[in-house]
């Protein structure tokens, strides 16, 4: 056990670890800023706006002017709140909006951990969102934060159950939970057309799950100030922004791995598949946040009954039907992927 | 190697420490999150055992579903906490002959020779085990050797959740509720209504 041993087995695999680690998470920030400068700008074309337009040439580099002044302004923690609890609420959202980037295959092999159970990962990562939201409404010790943490909570459970049974939909498809083979398996054809349906479920739930408008009802700003986050400023309600848009262009990849084959060009003919996969990819994740935030900028909130009886009462019933229908056709025609 | 050794025992010493902060923190609440790092760190051991199915269920079940709840409701009762622990020695030794029993059983499973040899095998069918994922091997036992057992728990979960809907069901008179589809059906011909109304009469 000399240091030479320790350095192989110890310092050198951790350090490429590091390495792979920043070489994916530097990108997701960066195009954080990025998406939300493209939020403020579409929202802008569509109520006839100009958006921001000062900051950088055509207004590009105003989030990075907004994050500076944030990081600036003074940390206030309330005198009543749970002061660990709130310090750690922020924290626990960014650290989950990142983590789910570890199983993401950008293009064949680009993937930090090329785990069996990627599908599950991710499905694990979102559904602990939740708990960023409860710290926070429960430490900030106040009425308006804790409401929205009680909705959140139950939105985010509500809406997750449908998620599950549509990602069920698509593994009874490949016959895998692995990321990457769950691409492979769309080469002939997208699974968003043989599952239309479970697709827009899918988005649909994804909204809600990123507690997106029309289903923002946690941070609901015309009645209960910022929602779960009333209370938080500077660097904590950073890391509560960031975390949110990460887990948007996190809930995007997710969406096109699953049903927009994933680095896999729309036709394997010869322009389209010179392109590398990951440019393909990243198209595809822009294409599903454009649809993020025009469905903002479209539609009015839900009310919270109306929220509650789409996820119960007409996705829950239809993903279960869907999943139903999906092993039934799989097994009439004896089409079952990757069978035993 | 190292990394191997290393990683078992963050997980396992943080699993260790916050099962124990479960019990003695003050607040239940914090309580409740110690049980969630409990509950994380326990499915980051399964995954260096190579179970990584298991690993990725107790994320999402245990944390994901039922410990929200568990949040939910500890974070809605407005209990007097000191008052709870004012009957900590009585009920001390009580807790205390439970644990040390439970030590000893586990002990004397531990050190029979039967148990280490692996006697569980014998009545066990273990299914091969070379490349296969384990998702497809605990489908491939659960869903053919085990098939009754298995319909029988989601029977047992079933009744439970038909059992709840009971107790909590009742009719409680006057609650307006709204029709869906007449709502959706509604349009400016048929939601305003006109009338002419006379010069100091009113409706």
């Amino acid at each position: 056990m000399n240091s030479f041993s320790y350095l192989n087995d110890l310092f050198i695999p951790g350090g490429i670890i590091i390495a792979q680690i920043l070489a994916v998470l530097m990108p997701v920030l960066i195009s954080v800023a990025f998406l939300v400068y493209a939020e403020r700008k579409v929202l802008a074309l569509i109520q006839l706006r100009r958006g921001p337009n000062v900051v950088g040439p055509f207004g590009i580099l105003q989030s990075f002017a907004d994050a500076l002044k944030l990081l600036t302004k003074e940390n206030i923690v309330p005198a009543n709140s749970n002061k660990i609890v709130f310090l750690l609420a922020p924290i626990i959202t960014m650290v989950l909006s990142l983590a789910g980037w570890a199983v993401i295959p950008f293009a064949p092999n680009w993937v930090i951990a090329d785990i069996n159970v990627g599908i599950m990962y991710l499905f694990a990562v979102s559904s602990l969102g939740v708990y960023g939201i409860i710290m926070a409404g429960w430490a900030s010790n106040s009425q308006y934060p804790f409401l929205g943490a009680l909705r959140s909570a139950a939105q985010m459970v509500s809406y997750e159950v449908s998620i599950g049974f549509v990602i069920i939909t698509v593994l009874l498809c490949v016959g895998s939970l692995n990321l990457s083979k769950i691409v492979e398996a769309q080469e002939t054809v997208w699974f968003a057309i043989p599952l239309l349906p479970m697709f827009i479920v899918f988005f649909i739930s994804a909204l809600a799950e990123t507690n997106r408008l029309p289903f923002d009802l946690p941070e609901d700003e015309s009645t209960l100030v910022a929602g779960f986050f009333t209370e938080y400023s500077s660097a904590s309600f950073v890391l509560f922004f960031l975390g949110e848009y990460a887990s948007m262009i996190l809930m995007s990849a997710m969406t096109v791995i699953l049903f927009m084959g994933g680095w896999l060009p729309p036709f394997d003919i010869f322009p389209l598949n010179a392109i590398p996969g990951v440019i393909w990819f990243v198209i595809k994740i822009i294409f599903i946040l454009f649809l993020f935030i025009w469905v903002r900028g479209t539609f009015p909130r839900y009310r919270y009954d109306q929220l509650m009886r789409l996820g119960w009462k007409i996705f829950l019933p239809l993903s279960l039907l869907w999943v139903v229908l999906t092993a039934g056709f799989l097994i009439t025609f004896d089409m079952v992927p990757n069978s035993l | 190697m190292y990394l191997y050794s290393f990683t078992f025992y963050i997980f396992s010493l943080v699993a260790v420490l916050s099962a124990l902060m479960v019990i003695s923190a003050k607040n239940p609440v914090h309580s409740v999150l110690f049980l969630i790092l409990s509950f994380v760190n326990a499915s980051g051991l399964f995954i260096l055992l190579g179970a990584e199915f298991l690993a990725m269920i107790l994320v999402v079940v245990y944390v994901g579903a039922v410990a929200v709840l568990f949040l939910f409701v500890v974070m809605m009762l407005d209990i007097n906490f000191v008052k709870l622990r004012e009957g900590f020695l009585q009920y001390l030794p009580f807790g205390a002959l439970l644990g040390i029993v439970l030590i000893i059983e586990l002990g004397i499973l531990f050190l029979t020779k039967s148990f280490s040899e692996n006697s569980l095998t014998n009545f066990v069918q273990l299914p091969q085990i070379n490349d296969v994922e384990n998702t497809k091997l605990i489908g491939k036992v659960l869903y053919t050797d085990y098939f009754y057992l298995f319909q029988i728990s989601g029977l047992i979960l079933l009744v439970a959740m038909v059992g709840s809907i009971t107790l909590t069901l009742r009719d409680r008179g006057n609650v307006k509720r709204q029709n869906i589809s007449s709502q959706n059906f509604i349009d400016a011909n048929n939601a305003i209504e006109k009338k002419k109304v006379k010069l100091g009469e009113g409706i």
